[in-house]
C-alpha cells in the first residue's frame, strides 16, 4: 500500500493545532511537518479541516446480537465510519445480554471481521443486566472488557453498585452508570416540566437522575473506584461532577449531542425523534451541559446511538421505544452547539473516550510514531442529513441542515472515509 | 379553514364562537319533530375508540346520523389490533374503505395527531391520553353561553384531578379564550407540575373560592387510580373538595354545577347536588351531540351558512 499523505490541514498536536501535512501508512505516522515530501503518495485534500486523533464513540448501541433488524454491528460499522469515528464503546444491552467473556468475545470478533472501527464491547455490571448480582466480572475482564454498565438500566442497589465498584477497583475497571431512579423516573415519557404538564404526558424529574448522581458519587468516594456517568442531562449533575472533581474523585461524565441540542420543547410535536432516556430538558439544563463541556466538568461526548425500525418508532410517543441515532450527525451537532473549536473537540471525542475505553495506542495528540488513526474533520461543510448509513433513521436530525462534518477517517493507516464515502 | 379537530389550542375566538353558534342552531335541528337533515349524506364518518368510551363515541355516532351520514365503528377489542396490527395500518385500512372523516380515542397523548400526519381525510380527536379532549370543551363552553348568554366575565373553577385530565386541559382553553376567569382546584398531587403561561389561577381550597364561582366544574375522581399515592382516602377528598350538599347551598344564586361523566356519586358530587335543577349533568350530554354536528358539518360540510 502506499503512503498516504493528509495535505493541508490544520493538525492537532501536542503543541497545539499547527498548518502541516501528515504522512502515514500502515505502521504509524511517519512526519507531521510543512513542505513533506509527498513522493509516491496518496495525496487527500484537508485544506480548510481539522486533522487529529480518531474520533472515539463512549456509548452507542449495535444491536447485535439479538435485535439485529434495528442495526448490527457491520451496519452499525459504517455509521460510525460515515460519522468519522474510528472507535465505538457497544453497551451490553442486546440479546442475549453481554454479561460473560465468551459473548464480549464475539462483540470483538465481529468488530474486527467489519474491520471499519474498532468494536469495544461494554460488559454488564449485573448478570442478565436483572440488578441482583454481580456478572462474570473476570471473565469479561479476561476477554479485554473494561467498562462495565447495565445501560438502559440504572444499577439501582447502592450495596451492589459499591461491591462492583471495589470488585472492579482491583482491577483497574470502570462502572459506566445509566443515572436514573425508578421511583422518580415512574412511568414518565419526558422531562417533567412546563411541556409534560401542557401535554399531560407523564415527566421525568431532573432529581430522578440527580439523586442516583449524588448517591454515587458518595460510592465512588467511599470505595475509591473509577466511575463514569452516562449521558448526563440536567444542570444538577453538572454541578455534582464539577464538586466531585474538584474534590479529587476519579469520576468521568459525557454528554449526549441530543442533549446539547435540543430542548424539551421538541417534545410539542410529540414526534418520537424526539423520545429518548434521559429526556430531553429545560433549556437551563442545556446552557449547564454545553458549559460543562465547554469547561471540561464534562469529559467527552457519547452518541447514546441507539436504532430503532421504522416501523417501531412510527406511533404515537408513548408507544415509541426510547432513543435515536446519532453518529452520523455528532460532530455536527456538537459543533453547532458549542464552539468547541479543534483541540477540545478532540479532547471531548477522541482523546478523553479513548482514555475511558483503555484503548492502547489512543488517548493521544497526534505525532510521528505514533498508530495512523486520525479523523479530518471539515468544521464549515454544509449539509442535509437525509440518508443514514445506519439501518435505522430515528434521529431528530433528520432532513436539517446541518455544518460540520468528518471528511476523511483512518484507522491504522487505510482509510475508513475518504471524502466523506465510507471505504467499504 | 379548519382541517382537522385535534387541539384546542388550535382554535381561535372566532373559530370557538362560530362552531358554537352552528351548535346553537343544530340545538334546534335536534329539537324538530324529526331530527335529521341531510348536510351529511353520502359521507361516511368512522368511530375509532381504542380506549373505553360509551357517551363520546355513541354522541359522535348520533350527530353524524343527525346530519345523515352513515357510520362506522371500530371495535379494538374485536379487531386485529389484537393480532398486531399497528395503529398506523389500521387507521389507513379504515381510510380505505372509504371514511371520509376519522373520529379517533386513544390512551397515547398526539395520537390524533399523528393518525391526521398519516391520512387524508380529516381527524377529530375524541380523547388522546391527558391531552386534549377538544369536543367535550366545545360542548361544555356551549352548556355553559346557553345558560349565561356568554362566557365573558365568568368565574369558572374546574375541580379535581388536572393533573391526569384532557378534559380540564380543554376545557380551560376555550373557557379562557371566550372570556372567563378559570381557577384550578385541586391538592398539589393533582395539579400539573407547572402551570406556568397557562391562563388560570390556582387554588388547593375550594372552600376560599366558592362563594365567588358562577360554574363549579368536577372532574372524575378516577378512584381507579385507588387514590392510594395521590391523596389520603376518598372520604378526605370529599371532605376538601366534594361537592357537598352544604357547599351547594354557599353557592351564589344562579351558580351552577358541571361534571363531564361518569359520576362517582358520593365522591366528588353528592347525590342531592348532582339531581338538582341546577347541575347541568344531563344538558352537557344533550349539548355534545349539537357540538359534534357543527364539529362534522364544518370539517364535512363547508361554511356555517349552508
Amino acid at each position: 500500500m502506499p503512503d498516504i499523505v493528509l495535505a493541508g490541514g490544520l493538525v492537532a498536536t501536542a503543541e497545539g493545532m499547527m498548518p502541516a501535512d501528515v504522512r502515514l501508512n500502515e505502521t504509524g505516522i511517519l512526519a507531521i511537518g510543512t513542505g513533506l515530501d509527498r513522493g509516491g503518495a496518496v495525496v487527500a485534500d484537508c485544506s480548510g479541516c481539522w486533522v487529529g486523533p480518531g474520533l472515539v464513540d463512549p456509548h452507542v448501541h449495535l444491536r447485535e446480537p439479538g435485535q439485529e433488524w434495528k442495526e448490527d454491528i457491520e451496519s452499525g460499522s459504517r455509521a460510525a465510519a460515515a460519522g468519522g469515528f474510528t472507535a465505538v464503546v457497544a453497551m451490553p444491552n442486546t440479546d442475549p445480554p453481554v454479561d460473560a467473556g465468551h459473548l464480549a468475545r464475539f462483540v470483538l470478533e465481529r468488530g474486527r471481521q467489519v474491520g471499519l472501527v474498532d468494536v469495544i464491547p461494554v460488559g454488564c455490571v449485573t448478570a442478565g443486566r436483572a440488578g441482583q448480582r454481580l456478572a462474570h466480572l473476570d471473565d469479561l475482564w479476561g476477554a479485554g472488557v473494561r467498562v462495565f454498565s447495565d445501560d438502559g438500566d440504572c444499577v439501582a442497589d447502592a450495596g451492589l453498585l459499591r461491591r462492583a465498584m471495589e470488585y472492579l477497583g482491583d482491577l483497574g475497571g470502570v462502572v459506566a452508570q445509566h443515572a436514573e431512579d425508578r421511583g422518580l423516573a415512574g412511568a414518565g415519557q419526558m422531562h417533567e416540566g412546563e411541556i409534560s404538564a401542557l401535554l399531560g404526558l407523564a415527566g421525568i424529574p431532573a432529581a430522578a437522575e440527580e439523586v442516583v448522581v449524588a448517591r454515587d458519587l458518595a460510592i465512588a468516594r467511599l470505595t475509591g473506584g473509577r466511575y463514569h456517568l452516562q449521558h448526563a442531562s440536567t444542570a444538577g449533575t453538572v454541578a455534582l461532577v464539577r464538586a466531585a472533581k474538584a474534590e479529587g474523585l476519579a469520576v468521568t461524565a459525557e454528554v449526549a449531542p441530543h442533549h446539547l441540542a435540543f430542548d424539551h420543547t421538541a417534545v410539542l410535536s410529540t414526534d418520537s425523534a424526539y423520545k429518548m432516556y434521559p429526556p430531553l430538558r429545560g433549556p437551563e439544563d442545556v446552557a449547564a451541559l454545553r458549559e460543562g463541556l465547554a469547561d471540561g466538568t464534562i469529559d467527552m461526548v457519547g452518541t447514546d446511538h441507539a436504532p430503532h425500525a421504522a416501523h417501531e418508532k412510527d406511533v404515537p410517543f408513548e408507544d415509541a421505544p426510547r432513543g435515536v441515532i446519532g453518529l452520523e450527525t455528532a460532530v455536527a451537532a456538537v459543533l453547532g452547539a458549542v464552539a468547541l473549536g479543534p483541540e477540545r473537540l478532540f479532547a471531548r471525542m477522541a482523546l478523553a473516550p479513548a482514555l475511558l475505553a483503555g484503548l492502547s495506542g489512543r488517548g493521544d495528540w497526534l505525532r510521528a510514531g505514533s498508530p495512523a488513526t486520525i479523523t479530518v474533520v471539515d468544521p464549515e461543510a454544509q449539509w442535509v442529513a437525509e440518508h443514514f448509513a445506519s439501518r435505522s433513521a430515528n434521529s431528530p436530525w433528520r432532513g436539517r441542515r446541518l455544518k460540520g462534518r468528518a471528511r476523511h477517517a483512518l484507522l491504522r493507516g487505510r482509510f475508513t472515509l475518504r471524502d466523506g464515502e465510507v471505504q467499504w | 379553514m379548519m382541517r382537522h379537530l385535534l387541539d384546542i389550542a388550535d382554535l381561535s375566538r372566532a373559530d370557538l364562537d362560530g362552531l358554537l353558534d352552528d351548535a346553537d342552531g343544530f340545538v334546534d335541528v335536534l329539537a324538530r319533530p324529526i331530527p335529521k337533515v341531510p348536510a351529511l349524506r353520502g359521507k361516511t364518518v368512522t368511530t375509532a375508540f381504542f380506549e373505553a368510551s360509551t357517551r363520546t363515541r355513541l354522541s359522535f355516532e348520533r350527530a353524524a346520523k343527525t346530519l345523515s351520514a352513515d357510520t362506522m365503528t371500530f371495535a379494538p377489542g374485536t379487531s386485529s389490533l389484537s393480532k398486531g396490527e399497528s395503529l398506523k395500518d389500521t387507521v389507513l385500512t379504515l381510510q380505505a374503505m372509504g371514511s371520509d372523516l376519522l373520529v379517533m380515542r386513544h390512551q397515547a397523548v398526539g395520537a390524533a395527531q399523528r393518525a391526521a400526519e398519516w391520512l387524508s381525510i380529516p381527524v377529530v380527536n375524541g380523547g388522546d391520553g391527558a391531552h386534549q379532549h377538544p369536543t367535550q370543551a366545545l360542548l361544555d363552553a356551549l352548556t355553559i353561553r346557553r345558560r349565561f348568554g356568554s362566557l365573558e366575565g365568568l368565574q369558572i373553577a374546574i375541580v379535581g384531578d388536572i393533573r391526569h385530565s384532557r378534559v380540564a386541559r380543554s376545557d380551560l382553553l376555550a373557557f379562557a379564550k371566550l372570556g372567563a376567569t378559570v381557577t384550578l382546584v385541586a391538592p398539589s398531587t393533582l395539579l400539573p407540575v407547572s402551570t406556568a403561561g397557562w391562563p388560570v389561577q390556582v387554588s388547593a381550597s375550594l372552600d376560599e373560592v366558592l362563594t365567588g364561582l358562577d360554574v363549579v366544574y368536577l372532574l372524575r375522581v378516577q378512584t381507579e387510580r385507588g387514590g392510594a399515592s395521590v391523596f389520603p382516602s376518598l372520604a378526605e377528598y370529599t371532605a376538601r373538595f366534594g361537592m357537598t350538599r352544604e357547599r351547594r347551598a354557599r353557592l351564589k344564586p344562579g351558580a351552577v354545577v358541571m361534571h363531564p361523566g361518569p359520576m362517582n356519586r358520593g365522591v366528588e358530587i353528592a347525590d342531592e347536588v348532582a339531581d338538582d335543577p341546577d347541575a347541568l349533568v344531563l344538558e352537557q350530554v344533550s349539548m355534545g351531540v349539537a357540538v359534534r354536528m357543527a364539529v362534522l358539518f364544518r370539517l364535512l360540510g363547508g361554511e356555517a351558512d349552508a
